[in-house]
């Protein structure tokens, strides 16, 4: 029942289903409240904020006409509600200085590898300690600023296109791959660290 | 708002590490123009330290795209259903 896509679900919910309305919560509900995270002082705040986003898409529901896929339009909604709410954001809205992929250390003048990166892929792929490797991956979300927070959830934890991400956040193509470059890279660094070897 | 790297890129010049590896993002997303993807791949091909470098930028990803969503509870879940009915109520009245 859960394989309705969101859409179906949204139309359902046009007519008064409210396990429709359960079933796409439960599925963004997650995704959600980290996104708003970022934005507001406590969890507490965050809830409160999709909570807020949730009534307004059931007010707005009669005027969604499918433009945007429903949640590029429920994360838009989302994330203009935790701005407002928020204090953290008019801080961090800023690209940010540029901070190198790799330290600078790691290269020679010429830019060429001096401590080149060693092989943990497989390692990666087949740890049994998976569990511990996916905590420490999700704190380094966690630490990551807002705006790239923000992008690396869309896109890679949840699995937003590129053109979907920039909807919901308003910002252009470029900013969003120079943000999701700048998060990928610390994160390939974090786990780097994980494996001993940075 | 490309990033500015400490060696510029120049026209007809051999990539170096440490540009390649502020350009993976842009090659992961097809976003280099097609003169940078050839001296991107060009550079890959005789490096194996950025090669891996790559692979591990795609580890990573995959590992990033594992994070599972944590699941409402059930009290939450209870609540959303009660937002639900209050604002339904609300519609019914209007």
């Amino acid at each position: 029942m859960d394989q309705e896509t969101d859409a179906e679900l949204l139309g359902r919910l046009q007519a008064g289903d409210e396990r429709a309305f359960a079933i796409l919560v439960r599925r963004h509900h997650a995704v959600m409240l980290r996104l708003a995270a970022g934005y507001v002082p406590s969890m507490a705040v965050a809830e409160e904020v999709v909570q807020d986003t949730w009534l307004g898409v059931l007010r707005g529901i009669g005027g969604f006409e499918g433009r945007s896929s429903v949640r590029t339009w429920v994360f838009r909604i989302l994330v203009n509600r935790a701005r407002t709410a928020g204090t953290r954001e008019r801080r961090s809205v800023a690209i940010g200085d540029w901070v190198p992929a790799v330290d600078q250390s790691r290269f020679d003048a010429t830019g060429h590898w001096t401590a080149p990166p060693e092989r943990w892929v497989e390692e990666a792929e087949n740890r049994v300690n998976a569990a511990k490797l996916t905590n420490r991956l999700r704190s380094a979300v966690g630490e990551l600023p807002v705006r790239q927070r923000e992008v690396v959830l869309l896109r890679d934890v949840e699995g937003l296109s590129s053109e979907e991400v920039c909807g919901v956040l308003e910002i252009s193509e470029g900013n969003q791959r120079v943000l999701l470059h700048r998060a990928r890279s610390r994160l390939r660094q974090v786990l780097e660290t994980e494996f001993g070897r940075a | 708002m490309l990033p500015r790297l400490r060696l510029p890129l120049r026209r007809n010049r051999d990539i170096v590490c440490q540009q390649a590896v502020e350009l993976v993002t842009d090659y992961l997303e097809g976003a280099l123009s097609r003169a940078d993807l050839r001296r991107f791949e060009a550079h890959l091909a005789g490096c194996p330290h950025c090669t891996e470098y790559l692979a591990q930028m795609r580890a990573t990803i995959a590992l990033t795209g594992d994070l599972t969503a944590d699941d409402l509870t059930p009290q939450m879940q209870d609540e959303f259903i009660a937002l639900y009915r209050q604002w339904s109520a609300g519609q019914d009245g209007t």
